[in-house]
């Protein structure tokens, strides 16, 4: 049940933010106090009855992430969360995780919301790897929410070195590194992001924003 | 430096450019890519001289942000990340104790860890001859067996920085960083030297490295990003949209 259903008429959104006591959430929350929202950190199932919006940031291995989540029972609060139509966002490793399976660190399930698989980028002489950089997108879902006043070919700030491989109805868009990358997953109140909204200056924290004005439906 | 932005010529002749933060700021509202922070504080090399710093310039940067300088541990890498920084860089540390590298991109991923290497041209051994130590310590390594070994190690970007055109606006060692791009697989970020736009376009265009780093043009003189990249954008250089 979410805050709104237990004050009808008002909004007012509680961001969660996952902590995965791997890397940096600062940036993430930051982001979102700046934009005006409230946040709360989420460290274990008991938070998210309360929160109206989840984000899962990420910064290091699949497969080490996926141990954390399991270590800190967040796996089933997750999916559990994503169950209830409440918006859920995850910012790239966070993005990667809501696939099938990754193999980064080893063969690993993900958290299952998104089908398809974590794989490393190829290397290549010209557009090297790690995908490291500010880059443009292809978007193909131009009427979800989430884009609302984003102008088409901004550029935001990549920094991975492996790719979510989804279902083209899941891509919402995509990024061309040599070839097109898979820049957004995205599927009924789940949405992933393989760069950085909250190190993309301007438009990136226009994105977050609509994220945050977002209920769920598309 | 103790808290203050400083601009050196060669690693040497400190100057006092500013606070880091509000550079910081006017910075991010310039659509600069990327920070990247280095303490070169030759006698206070600990870490934690720079975490009061990200937690400021995170709060109002929403942009890449890399620090570094004096980096010796993961510990001490995982509380700049904690604290805020997307990428750390190693530089002294990976001739003493290369499995750091290792480490950090094993905890964190190969693109948050950035390699830095400091050179100078050695006329009498006709060869760049890297130093660690802010500068001071020769390494007898060579530079792109260096740069080979790093990336084998996990680095995810290197760093090169020229001792000789540091703070002399002189123009980008472009030899330099041609040997760097040919021994790299990784991205490669150029620094030491820029004083004008033509410089970075010369460099872009004759390296095709895959990003530049300015220190002097953008602190001495009214040179911006901004105007830098308009500038560039005439030579068909693709840079980001805003």
């Amino acid at each position: 049940m979410g805050l709104r259903e237990l004050v009808p008429g008002t909004q007012s959104e509680m961001i969660g933010i996952v902590d995965m006591e791997m890397g940096n959430l600062r940036s993430v929350s930051n982001a979102i106090y700046s934009l005006g929202f409230d946040f709360t950190i989420l460290r274990d199932a008991a938070g998210f009855g309360d929160v109206s919006h989840v984000i899962i940031p990420g910064v290091g291995s699949y497969t080490t992430a996926m141990g954390q989540l399991h270590k800190l029972r967040l796996v089933t609060a997750l999916r559990d969360f994503a169950a209830t139509g409440r918006p859920l966002m995850g910012i790239c490793l966070g993005m990667q995780l809501l696939s099938d399976r990754g193999d980064e660190g080893g063969d690993s399930p993900g958290l299952g919301l998104i089908p398809g698989r974590v794989s490393k980028i190829p290397d290549d002489p010209v557009r090297r790897v790690p995908h490291i950089g500010w880059n443009n997108l292809e978007v193909k879902a131009p009427d979800h929410p989430v884009f609302e006043k984003i102008r088409s070919g901004v550029d935001f700030y990549f920094v991975h070195s492996y790719e979510f491989s989804a279902d083209a109805a899941d891509t919402y868009a995509v990024t061309d590194y040599g070839r097109p990358l898979v820049a957004i997953v995205g599927r009924r109140n789940v949405i992933g992001f393989q760069f950085h909204p909250e190190k993309s200056q301007a438009n990136g924290l226009r994105l977050l924003e609509n994220f945050c004005n977002w209920e769920g439906a598309c | 430096m103790n808290g203050r932005l400083v601009k050196t010529t060669r690693f040497d002749s400190y100057r006092d450019v500013g606070d880091p933060v509000a550079s910081s700021k006017v910075y991010n509202s310039q659509y600069a890519d990327e920070l990247v922070f280095l303490n070169i504080n030759r006698t206070e090399r600990a870490v934690s001289t720079l975490l009061d710093l990200i937690e400021k310039v995170s709060a109002v940067c929403f942009m890449p942000l890399t620090f570094g300088g004096g980096l010796k541990s993961l510990a001490e890498a995982e509380q700049l990340i904690k604290n805020g920084a997307d990428k750390v860089v190693v530089n002294s540390s990976s001739f003493e104790n290369p499995g750091l590298i290792t480490e950090i991109a094993g905890k964190f991923g190969s693109q948050a860890a950035v390699a830095s290497i400091d050179a100078r041209w050695s006329e009498a051994q006709h060869r760049h001859v890297l130093a660690s130590d802010c500068g001071r310590k020769p390494e007898a390594v060579d530079l792109q067996a260096h740069v080979a070994d790093l990336q084998a190690r996990g680095a995810g970007e290197i760093f090169i920085n020229s001792i000789d055109r540091d703070g002399t606006m002189e123009g980008y060692d472009l030899r330099l960083i041609q040997l760097v791009m040919a021994a790299s697989k990784v991205p490669v970020i150029a620094c030491g030297g820029a004083g004008t736009y033509a410089h970075m376009k010369e460099a872009f265009v004759e390296t095709d490295v895959s990003a530049l780093a300015c220190g002097s043009l953008f602190n001495f003189g009214d040179s911006n990003p901004i105007r830098a990249k308009a500038f560039l954008t005439n030579y068909n250089l693709p840079f980001k949209r805003v």
